[in-house]
Protein backbone atom coordinates (compact mmCIF):
# COMPACT_ATOMS: atom_id res chain seq x y z
CA UNK A 1 0.00 0.00 0.00
CA UNK A 2 1.24 3.74 -0.91
CA UNK A 3 2.70 5.18 2.13
CA UNK A 4 3.38 8.77 2.51
CA UNK A 5 6.77 9.25 5.09
CA UNK A 6 6.77 12.48 7.13
CA UNK A 7 10.04 12.89 8.49
CA UNK A 8 10.11 13.73 12.07
CA UNK A 9 14.06 15.00 11.70
CA UNK A 10 14.04 16.14 8.10
CA UNK A 11 16.64 16.00 6.02
CA UNK A 12 18.37 19.41 4.44
CA UNK A 13 19.50 20.82 1.13
CA UNK A 14 23.12 22.33 2.16
CA UNK A 15 23.79 23.11 -1.27
CA UNK A 16 23.01 22.91 -4.91
CA UNK A 17 24.18 23.65 -8.60
CA UNK A 18 23.02 23.88 -11.79
CA UNK A 19 25.03 23.63 -15.33
CA UNK A 20 23.24 24.29 -18.83
CA UNK A 21 23.87 24.58 -22.28
CA UNK A 22 23.58 27.39 -25.10
CA UNK A 23 19.48 26.81 -25.34
CA UNK A 24 19.30 26.85 -21.59
CA UNK A 25 21.37 29.71 -21.19
CA UNK A 26 18.98 31.90 -24.00
CA UNK A 27 15.65 30.77 -21.40
CA UNK A 28 14.56 33.13 -18.89
CA UNK A 29 16.92 31.14 -16.17
CA UNK A 30 19.94 31.62 -18.35
CA UNK A 31 21.27 33.84 -15.57
CA UNK A 32 21.01 31.74 -12.74
CA UNK A 33 22.64 28.65 -13.67
CA UNK A 34 25.71 28.69 -11.86
CA UNK A 35 27.70 27.41 -15.59
CA UNK A 36 26.62 27.58 -19.01
CA UNK A 37 28.81 26.57 -22.14
CA UNK A 38 27.48 28.01 -24.70
CA UNK A 39 28.96 24.93 -27.11
CA UNK A 40 27.27 22.26 -25.11
CA UNK A 41 30.63 20.17 -24.82
CA UNK A 42 32.26 21.40 -22.12
CA UNK A 43 35.58 20.78 -23.23
CA UNK A 44 34.91 17.11 -24.28
CA UNK A 45 34.94 15.52 -27.48
CA UNK A 46 31.46 13.50 -27.84
CA UNK A 47 28.22 14.33 -26.43
CA UNK A 48 27.58 11.64 -24.32
CA UNK A 49 31.27 12.47 -22.31
CA UNK A 50 29.88 16.07 -22.35
CA UNK A 51 26.80 14.87 -20.17
CA UNK A 52 29.00 13.21 -17.22
CA UNK A 53 31.04 16.40 -17.19
CA UNK A 54 28.22 18.93 -16.64
CA UNK A 55 27.24 16.77 -14.08
CA UNK A 56 30.77 16.42 -12.36
CA UNK A 57 31.24 20.26 -12.68
CA UNK A 58 27.56 21.09 -11.40
CA UNK A 59 28.82 18.55 -7.95
CA UNK A 60 31.88 20.17 -8.36
CA UNK A 61 30.31 23.64 -7.33
CA UNK A 62 27.61 22.51 -5.35
CA UNK A 63 30.64 20.86 -3.02
CA UNK A 64 33.07 24.40 -3.42
CA UNK A 65 30.06 26.32 -2.25
CA UNK A 66 29.75 24.27 0.88
CA UNK A 67 33.46 24.11 1.08
CA UNK A 68 33.63 20.37 1.70
CA UNK A 69 35.91 17.81 -0.21
CA UNK A 70 33.93 15.09 -1.25
CA UNK A 71 35.78 13.16 1.14
CA UNK A 72 32.80 14.11 3.33
CA UNK A 73 30.11 12.47 1.72
CA UNK A 74 29.27 9.06 2.30
CA UNK A 75 27.02 8.13 -0.57
CA UNK A 76 26.49 9.73 -3.91
CA UNK A 77 23.27 8.67 -6.25
CA UNK A 78 22.99 10.23 -9.57
CA UNK A 79 20.88 9.07 -12.66
CA UNK A 80 20.75 10.16 -16.53
CA UNK A 81 18.93 9.42 -19.81
CA UNK A 82 21.88 7.19 -21.11
CA UNK A 83 21.69 3.72 -22.17
CA UNK A 84 23.35 1.61 -18.71
CA UNK A 85 23.86 5.75 -16.89
CA UNK A 86 27.06 5.76 -18.79
CA UNK A 87 27.43 9.83 -18.04
CA UNK A 88 26.76 9.25 -14.42
CA UNK A 89 29.42 6.70 -13.54
CA UNK A 90 31.72 8.38 -16.61
CA UNK A 91 31.83 11.58 -15.23
CA UNK A 92 31.27 11.19 -11.44
CA UNK A 93 34.31 8.76 -10.89
CA UNK A 94 36.88 10.98 -10.38
CA UNK A 95 34.86 12.73 -6.98
CA UNK A 96 35.57 8.37 -5.29
CA UNK A 97 32.61 8.78 -3.71
CA UNK A 98 30.55 5.26 -2.94
CA UNK A 99 27.59 4.54 -5.61
CA UNK A 100 24.58 3.69 -6.56
CA UNK A 101 23.32 4.76 -10.32
CA UNK A 102 19.65 5.07 -10.48
CA UNK A 103 17.36 4.98 -13.43
CA UNK A 104 13.63 6.65 -13.20
CA UNK A 105 13.58 8.45 -17.01
CA UNK A 106 13.13 12.13 -16.35
CA UNK A 107 12.03 11.55 -12.67
CA UNK A 108 15.29 10.75 -11.43
CA UNK A 109 15.83 13.96 -9.79
CA UNK A 110 13.15 13.53 -7.56
CA UNK A 111 13.70 10.12 -7.31
CA UNK A 112 17.47 10.34 -5.79
CA UNK A 113 16.21 12.80 -3.43
CA UNK A 114 14.15 10.48 -2.37
CA UNK A 115 16.15 7.51 -1.78
CA UNK A 116 18.99 9.87 -0.23
CA UNK A 117 16.48 11.63 2.10
CA UNK A 118 15.42 7.98 3.46
CA UNK A 119 19.26 6.90 3.62
CA UNK A 120 20.14 9.35 5.41
CA UNK A 121 16.76 9.56 7.81
CA UNK A 122 17.34 5.67 8.33
CA UNK A 123 21.34 5.11 8.85
CA UNK A 124 23.05 6.45 12.03
CA UNK A 125 26.48 6.45 10.17
CA UNK A 126 25.39 8.70 6.84
CA UNK A 127 25.76 12.43 7.81
CA UNK A 128 25.85 14.00 4.25
CA UNK A 129 25.43 12.43 0.31
CA UNK A 130 25.02 14.03 -3.29
CA UNK A 131 22.35 13.43 -5.72
CA UNK A 132 23.13 14.35 -9.38
CA UNK A 133 20.97 13.81 -12.29
CA UNK A 134 21.55 15.30 -15.54
CA UNK A 135 20.30 14.93 -19.78
CA UNK A 136 22.03 16.11 -22.33
CA UNK A 137 19.88 17.53 -26.17
CA UNK A 138 22.64 15.57 -28.90
CA UNK A 139 22.78 12.66 -26.32
CA UNK A 140 19.20 12.03 -26.44
CA UNK A 141 18.50 12.67 -29.58
CA UNK A 142 21.02 10.09 -30.97
CA UNK A 143 19.96 7.64 -28.87
CA UNK A 144 15.85 7.57 -28.85
CA UNK A 145 14.70 10.08 -32.27
CA UNK A 146 16.86 10.62 -35.32
CA UNK A 147 20.67 12.39 -35.52
CA UNK A 148 21.14 15.32 -34.49
CA UNK A 149 21.77 16.98 -38.23
CA UNK A 150 18.39 15.26 -39.75
CA UNK A 151 16.11 17.70 -41.37
CA UNK A 152 13.02 16.51 -39.45
CA UNK A 153 9.89 18.31 -38.30
CA UNK A 154 8.65 17.94 -34.89
CA UNK A 155 5.31 17.90 -34.00
CA UNK A 156 3.84 20.28 -31.91
CA UNK A 157 2.84 18.12 -28.36
CA UNK A 158 7.22 17.10 -29.04
CA UNK A 159 9.32 17.99 -26.30
CA UNK A 160 13.15 19.82 -26.24
CA UNK A 161 15.65 17.54 -23.74
CA UNK A 162 17.13 19.96 -21.38
CA UNK A 163 21.57 19.86 -21.84
CA UNK A 164 21.46 20.43 -18.44
CA UNK A 165 23.05 18.99 -14.58
CA UNK A 166 21.45 19.76 -11.27
CA UNK A 167 23.66 18.16 -8.44
CA UNK A 168 22.27 18.94 -4.57
CA UNK A 169 23.79 18.38 -1.02
CA UNK A 170 22.10 16.99 1.61
CA UNK A 171 22.46 16.10 5.21
CA UNK A 172 21.41 15.94 8.62
CA UNK A 173 22.90 19.51 9.54
CA UNK A 174 20.04 22.48 9.97
CA UNK A 175 19.93 24.96 7.34
CA UNK A 176 17.39 27.03 5.14
CA UNK A 177 15.55 24.21 2.96
CA UNK A 178 14.46 21.00 4.50
CA UNK A 179 12.62 17.66 2.47
CA UNK A 180 9.97 17.04 5.21
CA UNK A 181 8.13 14.37 3.48
CA UNK A 182 8.65 11.83 0.39
CA UNK A 183 6.04 9.29 -1.32
CA UNK A 184 7.41 6.92 -4.21
CA UNK A 185 4.80 7.12 -7.19
CA UNK A 186 2.83 3.62 -8.48
CA UNK A 187 4.06 2.97 -12.22
CA UNK A 188 0.92 4.39 -14.09
CA UNK A 189 -0.19 3.18 -17.84
CA UNK A 190 -0.18 6.25 -20.22
CA UNK A 191 -2.34 4.87 -22.61
CA UNK A 192 -0.40 6.60 -25.03
CA UNK A 193 2.02 5.38 -27.58
CA UNK A 194 3.16 8.67 -29.27
CA UNK A 195 6.94 9.12 -27.83
CA UNK A 196 6.29 12.73 -29.15
CA UNK A 197 3.73 13.16 -26.54
CA UNK A 198 5.46 12.22 -23.32
CA UNK A 199 3.64 15.28 -21.59
CA UNK A 200 0.17 12.99 -22.33
CA UNK A 201 1.84 9.93 -21.21
CA UNK A 202 2.77 11.17 -18.09
CA UNK A 203 0.49 12.96 -16.14
CA UNK A 204 -1.93 10.35 -15.97
CA UNK A 205 1.10 9.33 -13.14
CA UNK A 206 1.32 12.74 -11.55
CA UNK A 207 -2.55 12.93 -11.40
CA UNK A 208 -2.10 9.27 -9.03
CA UNK A 209 0.76 11.23 -7.20
CA UNK A 210 -0.73 14.29 -6.48
CA UNK A 211 -3.82 12.47 -5.56
CA UNK A 212 -2.91 10.05 -3.00
CA UNK A 213 -0.90 12.97 -1.42
CA UNK A 214 -3.77 14.84 -1.18
CA UNK A 215 -6.37 12.52 0.01
CA UNK A 216 -4.78 12.88 3.92
CA UNK A 217 -3.28 16.35 3.48
CA UNK A 218 -4.81 20.02 2.89
CA UNK A 219 -3.68 22.26 -0.56
CA UNK A 220 -3.95 25.20 1.46
CA UNK A 221 -0.61 24.32 3.70
CA UNK A 222 1.56 24.96 -0.04
CA UNK A 223 2.50 27.36 -2.14
CA UNK A 224 3.95 25.14 -5.81
CA UNK A 225 3.46 21.98 -6.55
CA UNK A 226 6.41 21.01 -9.44
CA UNK A 227 5.50 18.92 -12.06
CA UNK A 228 9.27 17.81 -14.13
CA UNK A 229 8.37 17.73 -17.37
CA UNK A 230 4.82 17.23 -18.55
CA UNK A 231 5.09 20.17 -20.57
CA UNK A 232 2.31 22.25 -21.79
CA UNK A 233 0.14 19.27 -22.75
CA UNK A 234 0.92 17.26 -19.64
CA UNK A 235 0.54 20.38 -17.42
CA UNK A 236 -3.05 21.07 -18.99
CA UNK A 237 -4.02 17.41 -18.71
CA UNK A 238 -2.96 17.45 -14.79
CA UNK A 239 -4.83 20.86 -14.06
CA UNK A 240 -8.06 19.75 -16.18
CA UNK A 241 -7.70 17.04 -14.11
CA UNK A 242 -7.43 18.04 -10.91
CA UNK A 243 -9.86 20.50 -11.40
CA UNK A 244 -12.84 18.04 -13.01
CA UNK A 245 -12.22 15.31 -10.32
CA UNK A 246 -10.96 16.93 -7.21
CA UNK A 247 -13.52 19.69 -6.70
CA UNK A 248 -12.83 23.14 -4.73
CA UNK A 249 -9.21 21.03 -2.99
CA UNK A 250 -8.70 20.30 -7.03
CA UNK A 251 -9.36 23.64 -8.22
CA UNK A 252 -6.87 25.17 -6.07
CA UNK A 253 -3.96 22.47 -6.73
CA UNK A 254 -4.70 23.51 -10.42
CA UNK A 255 -3.93 26.77 -9.59
CA UNK A 256 -0.43 26.27 -7.50
CA UNK A 257 0.73 23.79 -10.29
CA UNK A 258 3.29 24.59 -12.17
CA UNK A 259 5.74 22.68 -14.54
CA UNK A 260 9.82 22.96 -14.90
CA UNK A 261 9.72 21.94 -18.28
CA UNK A 262 7.64 25.03 -18.95
CA UNK A 263 9.76 27.52 -17.05
CA UNK A 264 13.31 26.62 -18.53
CA UNK A 265 12.68 27.91 -22.35
CA UNK A 266 10.76 30.83 -23.90
CA UNK A 267 8.61 29.12 -26.23
CA UNK A 268 8.09 31.92 -27.55
CA UNK A 269 11.03 32.32 -29.58
CA UNK A 270 12.92 28.61 -28.57
CA UNK A 271 11.88 26.12 -30.43
CA UNK A 272 10.78 23.34 -27.61
CA UNK A 273 7.60 23.58 -29.11
CA UNK A 274 5.59 21.69 -25.78
CA UNK A 275 8.41 22.46 -23.37
CA UNK A 276 11.75 21.03 -22.01
CA UNK A 277 12.16 17.48 -20.55
CA UNK A 278 14.97 15.01 -19.07
CA UNK A 279 16.52 14.49 -15.81
CA UNK A 280 18.45 17.32 -16.14
CA UNK A 281 14.95 19.52 -16.50
CA UNK A 282 13.86 19.69 -13.19
CA UNK A 283 17.46 19.14 -11.40
CA UNK A 284 18.54 22.36 -13.24
CA UNK A 285 15.09 24.55 -12.68
CA UNK A 286 14.99 23.54 -8.96
CA UNK A 287 18.88 24.34 -8.45
CA UNK A 288 18.79 27.47 -10.58
CA UNK A 289 15.77 29.04 -9.97
CA UNK A 290 13.26 27.11 -7.12
CA UNK A 291 15.46 26.23 -4.56
CA UNK A 292 16.97 29.92 -4.07
CA UNK A 293 13.28 31.03 -3.88
CA UNK A 294 12.45 28.48 -1.02
CA UNK A 295 15.55 29.64 0.92
CA UNK A 296 14.44 33.46 0.78
CA UNK A 297 11.11 32.13 2.10
CA UNK A 298 9.50 33.14 -1.04
CA UNK A 299 7.87 29.22 -1.42
CA UNK A 300 7.04 28.16 2.18
CA UNK A 301 5.70 24.84 1.18
CA UNK A 302 5.98 22.67 -2.13
CA UNK A 303 6.08 19.21 -3.58
CA UNK A 304 8.29 18.17 -6.16
CA UNK A 305 7.28 15.17 -8.50
CA UNK A 306 9.63 14.89 -11.22
CA UNK A 307 7.41 13.26 -14.14
CA UNK A 308 9.36 9.84 -15.73
CA UNK A 309 8.01 8.15 -18.96
CA UNK A 310 9.25 4.42 -19.17
CA UNK A 311 10.06 3.46 -22.01
CA UNK A 312 12.92 2.51 -24.74
CA UNK A 313 13.02 2.57 -28.54
CA UNK A 314 12.39 -1.36 -28.61
CA UNK A 315 9.05 -0.99 -26.47
CA UNK A 316 7.98 2.05 -28.50
CA UNK A 317 8.05 -0.05 -32.06
CA UNK A 318 7.07 -2.95 -30.38
CA UNK A 319 3.94 -0.87 -29.78
CA UNK A 320 4.07 -1.00 -25.98
CA UNK A 321 2.40 1.64 -24.02
CA UNK A 322 4.60 4.24 -22.39
CA UNK A 323 3.86 4.05 -18.69
CA UNK A 324 4.91 6.96 -16.42
CA UNK A 325 5.81 7.19 -12.62
CA UNK A 326 5.99 9.94 -10.37
CA UNK A 327 7.93 10.14 -7.32
CA UNK A 328 6.80 13.22 -4.83
CA UNK A 329 9.43 15.21 -2.32
CA UNK A 330 7.97 17.89 0.40
CA UNK A 331 10.36 20.73 0.34
CA UNK A 332 10.29 23.58 3.06
CA UNK A 333 11.60 26.98 3.92
CA UNK A 334 13.11 26.45 7.43
CA UNK A 335 13.52 29.80 9.02
CA UNK A 336 16.74 29.70 11.42
CA UNK A 337 16.97 30.61 14.88
CA UNK B 1 -8.94 6.04 -12.45
CA UNK B 2 -9.76 7.60 -16.37
CA UNK B 3 -10.28 4.62 -18.49
CA UNK B 4 -8.18 4.03 -21.62
CA UNK B 5 -10.65 5.33 -23.98
CA UNK B 6 -11.66 8.42 -22.17
CA UNK B 7 -8.11 8.96 -21.39
CA UNK B 8 -6.96 9.13 -24.86
CA UNK B 9 -9.77 11.02 -25.83
CA UNK B 10 -8.83 13.74 -23.39
CA UNK B 11 -5.33 13.75 -24.92
CA UNK B 12 -6.39 14.20 -28.50
CA UNK B 13 -8.52 17.13 -27.45
CA UNK B 14 -5.86 19.23 -25.70
CA UNK B 15 -2.52 18.05 -27.92
CA UNK B 16 -2.16 20.82 -30.62
CA UNK B 17 -2.47 19.48 -34.42
CA UNK B 18 0.24 19.97 -36.47
CA UNK B 19 -0.48 23.16 -38.91
CA UNK B 20 -1.27 21.39 -41.95
CA UNK B 21 -2.06 24.27 -44.22
CA UNK B 22 1.03 26.08 -43.05
CA UNK B 23 3.29 23.29 -43.62
CA UNK B 24 1.99 22.27 -46.81
CA UNK B 25 2.45 25.58 -48.18
CA UNK B 26 6.06 25.97 -46.43
CA UNK B 27 7.08 22.10 -48.11
CA UNK B 28 5.28 23.76 -51.89
CA UNK B 29 7.52 26.80 -51.65
CA UNK B 30 10.89 25.54 -50.45
CA UNK B 31 10.36 21.72 -52.49
CA UNK B 32 9.95 24.11 -55.74
CA UNK B 33 12.72 26.29 -54.42
CA UNK B 34 14.97 22.99 -54.44
CA UNK B 35 13.98 21.89 -57.69
CA UNK B 36 14.24 25.24 -59.63
CA UNK B 37 17.71 25.36 -57.84
CA UNK B 38 18.55 21.73 -59.69
CA UNK B 39 17.08 23.06 -63.18
CA UNK B 40 19.20 26.36 -62.60
CA UNK B 41 22.23 23.72 -62.41
CA UNK B 42 21.06 21.51 -65.08
CA UNK B 43 20.12 24.36 -66.91
CA UNK B 44 23.93 25.69 -67.03
CA UNK B 45 25.22 22.54 -67.38
CA UNK B 46 23.61 22.52 -70.86
CA UNK B 47 24.65 26.05 -71.59
CA UNK B 48 28.65 24.90 -70.75
CA UNK B 49 28.47 21.98 -73.51
CA UNK B 50 26.80 19.14 -71.24
CA UNK B 51 24.80 16.48 -73.22
CA UNK B 52 21.05 16.86 -71.83
CA UNK B 53 20.29 13.82 -69.98
CA UNK B 54 24.08 13.97 -68.12
CA UNK B 55 23.40 17.34 -67.35
CA UNK B 56 20.51 16.29 -65.60
CA UNK B 57 22.36 13.60 -63.91
CA UNK B 58 24.75 16.30 -62.68
CA UNK B 59 22.22 18.55 -61.44
CA UNK B 60 20.76 15.38 -59.04
CA UNK B 61 24.94 14.90 -57.96
CA UNK B 62 25.41 18.42 -57.33
CA UNK B 63 22.25 19.28 -54.91
CA UNK B 64 23.28 15.84 -53.03
CA UNK B 65 26.88 18.01 -52.28
CA UNK B 66 25.10 20.88 -51.65
CA UNK B 67 22.87 19.07 -49.40
CA UNK B 68 25.47 16.91 -47.58
CA UNK B 69 27.49 20.30 -47.06
CA UNK B 70 24.55 22.05 -45.58
CA UNK B 71 24.17 19.04 -43.42
CA UNK B 72 28.15 19.59 -42.05
CA UNK B 73 27.77 23.02 -40.97
CA UNK B 74 24.26 22.41 -39.24
CA UNK B 75 22.12 24.29 -41.36
CA UNK B 76 19.82 21.70 -43.43
CA UNK B 77 17.92 20.76 -40.25
CA UNK B 78 17.61 24.78 -39.35
CA UNK B 79 16.13 24.93 -43.08
CA UNK B 80 13.89 21.55 -42.58
CA UNK B 81 12.58 22.80 -39.57
CA UNK B 82 10.53 25.08 -41.40
CA UNK B 83 10.71 23.16 -44.54
CA UNK B 84 9.15 20.07 -43.56
CA UNK B 85 8.34 17.41 -46.45
CA UNK B 86 9.67 20.18 -49.06
CA UNK B 87 13.27 19.35 -48.11
CA UNK B 88 12.52 15.78 -47.10
CA UNK B 89 11.16 15.11 -50.49
CA UNK B 90 13.60 15.59 -52.81
CA UNK B 91 17.13 13.80 -53.24
CA UNK B 92 18.59 16.42 -51.02
CA UNK B 93 16.42 15.04 -48.17
CA UNK B 94 18.48 11.80 -48.86
CA UNK B 95 21.61 12.83 -48.56
CA UNK B 96 20.95 14.36 -45.26
CA UNK B 97 19.66 11.25 -43.69
CA UNK B 98 22.55 9.82 -45.03
CA UNK B 99 24.97 12.37 -43.82
CA UNK B 100 23.52 13.10 -40.63
CA UNK B 101 23.72 9.75 -39.10
CA UNK B 102 27.76 9.38 -40.69
CA UNK B 103 28.50 12.64 -38.47
CA UNK B 104 26.67 11.42 -35.69
CA UNK B 105 28.19 7.98 -35.49
CA UNK B 106 31.74 8.99 -36.33
CA UNK B 107 32.67 8.88 -32.68
CA UNK B 108 32.33 5.53 -32.55
CA UNK B 109 34.51 4.29 -35.45
CA UNK B 110 34.82 3.39 -39.31
CA UNK B 111 33.12 0.23 -38.92
CA UNK B 112 31.16 -0.27 -36.07
CA UNK B 113 29.97 3.59 -35.72
CA UNK B 114 29.68 5.40 -39.33
CA UNK B 115 29.91 1.64 -41.54
CA UNK B 116 27.03 0.13 -39.17
CA UNK B 117 24.91 3.11 -39.02
CA UNK B 118 25.11 5.18 -42.24
CA UNK B 119 22.24 3.68 -43.03
CA UNK B 120 19.77 3.61 -40.01
CA UNK B 121 17.67 6.35 -41.33
CA UNK B 122 17.88 6.38 -44.81
CA UNK B 123 18.10 2.62 -44.85
CA UNK B 124 14.13 1.52 -44.85
CA UNK B 125 14.37 4.06 -48.14
CA UNK B 126 16.92 1.84 -49.71
CA UNK B 127 15.50 -1.62 -48.80
CA UNK B 128 11.89 -0.60 -50.00
CA UNK B 129 12.81 0.98 -52.64
CA UNK B 130 14.71 -1.74 -54.16
CA UNK B 131 12.02 -4.30 -53.53
CA UNK B 132 9.26 -2.34 -54.67
CA UNK B 133 11.33 -1.67 -57.92
CA UNK B 134 12.21 -5.45 -58.05
CA UNK B 135 8.66 -6.05 -57.75
CA UNK B 136 7.76 -3.45 -60.46
CA UNK B 137 10.44 -5.16 -62.67
CA UNK B 138 8.69 -8.63 -62.76
CA UNK B 139 5.10 -7.27 -63.44
CA UNK B 140 6.38 -5.56 -65.98
CA UNK B 141 8.15 -8.49 -67.72
CA UNK B 142 5.12 -10.36 -66.94
CA UNK B 143 3.27 -8.18 -68.87
CA UNK B 144 5.30 -7.75 -71.30
CA UNK B 145 5.35 -11.17 -72.27
CA UNK B 146 1.64 -11.64 -72.27
CA UNK B 147 0.89 -8.06 -74.16
CA UNK B 148 3.92 -7.61 -76.07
Amino acid sequence: MQKITYLENPVYIESFAAVGGLEESRGPLGGSFDLIDKKDLFGMKTWERAEGEMGRLALNIALKKLSVSPDELNVLVAGDLQNQCVASSGGLFSFGIPFLGLYGACSTCTEGLLILASMLTSSKTYTRGACVTSSHNCAAERQFRTPIEYGGQRTPTAQWTATAAGAFVLSKSPSDIAISAFMPGKIIDGYTKDQSNMGAAMALSAFDTVSSFFSENDPEDYDLILTGDLGEVGSRILRDMLCEKGGAPGKKLASIHNDCGLMLYDRSFQDAHSGASGCGCSASVMASHILPLVRRGEIRRMLLLSTGALMSTSSVCQGENILGVAPLIRIEHMPRG
Amino acid sequence: MERASGYKARVKRTSPRSRILKNSIMAFISGGTICLIGELIARLFIRLGVEKSNAYILATVNLILLSAILTGFGVYDKIARHAGAGTLVPVTGFANAVVSPAIDTKSEGLILGVGAKVFTVAGPVILYGVLSGTVYGVIYYVTNLFMG
